[in-house]
C-alpha cells in the first residue's frame, strides 16, 4: 500500500510524470522504427515458406500481446479502484482501455491484411481470431460505461465492475471459443510449432517493448489530460460560483 | 426473515411483470415475429432452413432476453424501490437474484416455450421438440442471468438498452455456442448430452456470479 499511496496524489502525479509520458511514448516510437521497420523490413531474413508477407508478424504478435496486457493492467486498476477507491486507479483503466482497444484492432487490422496472401481470405473464423474479436467489443462495452454514466465516480465504479466480470469469463470465452472452433474446423493453413529462429524472435521482442513503452507513454498522457481536463472543470465551476 | 423478504420480492415483481403495463409479453411477439422474418430473407426452402433455422432461432432466443432487460432494475431505481430494499438490510445479491429469476419465469420460461413452435416452422425435425424446449430453458437462464449484470451497470444510465446490449452481448457467448451446438447435433442425430450439459454449466455460473455482480453495480448506482 505504502507505493499505492505515494501514488494516489494527483498532484504528485502531475509533479513527476510529465518526462515519464513523452520520455516513454518517444522510446515507444524509436523502438517500433528500429525493431518493426529496420530489423523487421530489412535485417531479419525472410520465412521460409511464406517470403516477405510474414515480416507483418513483427507488427501483428505484439500487438495481441499488448490486447492482454493492457487488459490485466485496467483489472488491477479496477481491483485497487474497487477495494482502496484509489483515484488515480480509476483514472489509470479508464485511460488504458482505448489503447488496449486500439491494439486489439491493430491485432485484428495486421491479422486481417496477414491472411490475405498466406490463407487467401481477409477474415477466417479461426477460434483466436474470433477471441481476439469477442475481445475487442469487451473493450468497447467498457469505454460505452464510462461514456454512458452521468457522474464520474458511477461510472468508476460500474467500469471497474464490468472490467473484472469480463476477466472472470475471459477464460470460459476464450475455451468455448475453442470448442466451437474444433466443432466447425475448416481448412485452416496455420501451422503451430515451427521453431522460430532468433532472427525473428529479436525484432519481435524488441517491437513488443517498443508497444509496452508507447502503452505506458499514451497512458500517462491520457491519465494527465483526464486530472488537467478534472482540474479546468473545477476551476471553472469555482468562477462561475464566484461570478453567480 | 430475510428469505422472507427475498421471496416477497420475488413474488412482487412477479405480480408487477404479469400485471398490466408489465411488458412481459412482449418479448414473446419479438420472439416470434423475429423468427418469422427469417424465412423471408432466405427464402422458403426446407434444406436451406432446416441449416439455418437453429442457428438462427438461437440468435433471436438471445436477443428477445435482452429485452427485458433495461427496465429489470431502473423501474426499481427510479422510484426509489431499491433505496427501500438497501435499506431494509436485505441482502441486494438476493434481491437482484429473486428479481432476475422473477423475469425469467415470466418472460424466459415462455419463450422457452413457444421455441418448439418456432422450431417446427424452420422445419425442425419434430422429434427433438422436447429437446429443444429443454435446451431453450437452460439457455433462456444464462442469457437473462448474464444480462442481469448488464442490467443492473446500466440501471441509472436513461435508454440503456443498447449499453446491456454491447456489455451482456460478450458474456452470451459460451451459452451462445453451446446451446446451438446442442440444436445442430440434435438435427444431425449426434451426439447432444454434452454440449447440453456445457450450456447448464454456463448457465449455472451466470446463475452463481451476477448476483454478486449485479448487486456491486446496483450498490454503486444507488449511492
Amino acid at each position: 500500500m505504502a507505493v499505492l499511496s505515494v501514488f494516489a496524489n494527483p498532484h504528485r502525479f502531475m509533479a513527476i510524470s510529465k518526462p515519464f509520458a513523452w520520455g516513454f511514448t518517444a522510446l515507444g516510437i524509436a523502438l517500433i522504427l528500429w525493431g518493426g521497420v529496420y530489423m523487421g523490413l530489412f535485417t531479419a531474413p525472410a520465412d521460409a515458406r511464406q517470403g516477405d508477407a510474414a515480416r507483418i508478424m513483427y507488427m501483428h504478435v505484439p500487438s495481441m500481446w499488448l490486447c492482454l496486457f493492457a487488459y490485466a493492467f485496467m483489472c488491477g486498476a479496477s481491483f485497487v479502484s474497487l477495494i482502496w477507491r484509489h483515484a488515480l486507479a480509476d483514472v489509470a483503466a479508464r485511460s488504458a482501455a482505448p489503447i488496449g482497444a486500439a491494439f486489439t484492432a491493430l491485432g485484428l487490422i495486421t491479422g486481417s491484411i496477414w491472411g490475405y496472401p498466406i490463407w487467401g481470405t481477409w477474415w477466417e473464423w479461426d477460434g483466436r481470431i474470433t477471441s481476439v474479436l469477442i475481445m475487442f467489443f469487451i473493450y468497447l462495452g467498457y469505454i460505452a460505461i464510462w461514456q454512458a454514466m452521468d457522474t464520474q465516480q458511477k461510472a468508476a465504479r460500474a467500469a471497474a465492475i464490468l472490467c473484472l466480470v469480463g476477466a472472470i469469463n475471459l477464460p470460459i470465452i476464450h475455451f468455448s471459443v475453442e470448442w466451437w472452433n474444433t466443432l466447425h474446423q475448416t481448412a485452416t493453413f496455420f501451422t503451430k510449432g515451427d521453431n522460430a529462429g532468433i532472427g525473428f524472435k529479436v525484432p519481435m521482442y524488441i517491437v513488443a517493448l517498443g508497444y509496452l513503452a508507447l502503452f505506458g507513454g499514451l497512458t500517462l498522457v491520457n491519465m494527465r489530460a483526464d486530472i488537467l481536463k478534472t482540474r479546468a472543470d473545477m476551476m471553472l465551476q469555482r468562477k462561475m460560483a464566484m461570478a453567480g | 426473515m430475510r428469505l422472507g423478504g427475498i421471496g416477497a420480492a420475488f413474488a412482487r415483481e412477479l405480480k408487477l411483470a404479469w400485471s398490466g403495463g408489465g411488458g412481459a409479453a412482449l418479448p414473446l411477439g419479438f420472439f416470434a415475429g423475429a423468427a418469422s422474418l427469417t424465412p423471408l430473407a432466405l427464402g422458403p426452402d426446407p434444406a436451406l432452413l432446416q441449416t439455418a433455422g437453429p442457428g438462427v432461432m438461437w440468435i433471436t432466443l438471445a436477443l428477445s432476453s435482452l429485452l427485458p432487460m433495461e427496465r429489470l432494475f431502473q423501474a426499481d431505481l427510479e422510484d426509489g424501490t431499491l433505496d427501500a430494499y438497501a435499506g431494509s438490510g436485505m441482502a441486494l445479491e438476493g434481491i437482484a437474484f429473486a428479481k432476475t429469476l422473477a423475469h425469467w419465469v415470466a418472460t424466459g420460461l415462455p419463450l422457452a416455450l413457444i421455441s418448439p413452435i418456432l422450431w417446427i416452422m424452420l422445419q425442425g425435425p419434430v422429434e427433438t421438440v422436447p429437446l429443444v424446449a429443454l435446451t431453450s430453458v437452460v439457455g433462456s437462464a444464462a442469457f437473462f442471468f448474464f444480462g442481469s449484470i448488464g442490467a443492473a451497470l446500466a440501471a441509472g444510465v436513461r435508454r440503456g438498452g443498447m449499453l446491456i446490449a454491447l456489455v451482456a452481448l460478450p458474456l452470451y457467448v459460451p451459452a451462445m455456442i453451446f446451446g446451438a451446438a446442442v440444436l445442430y447435433a440434435a438435427t444431425g442425430g449426434e451426439d447432444w448430452s454434452s454440449p447440453l450439459m456445457l450450456t447448464g454449466a454456463a448457465s449455472l455460473f451466470g446463475v452463481a456470479i451476477s448476483p454478486f455482480a449485479a448487486a456491486m453495480a446496483l450498490r454503486a448506482a444507488i449511492d
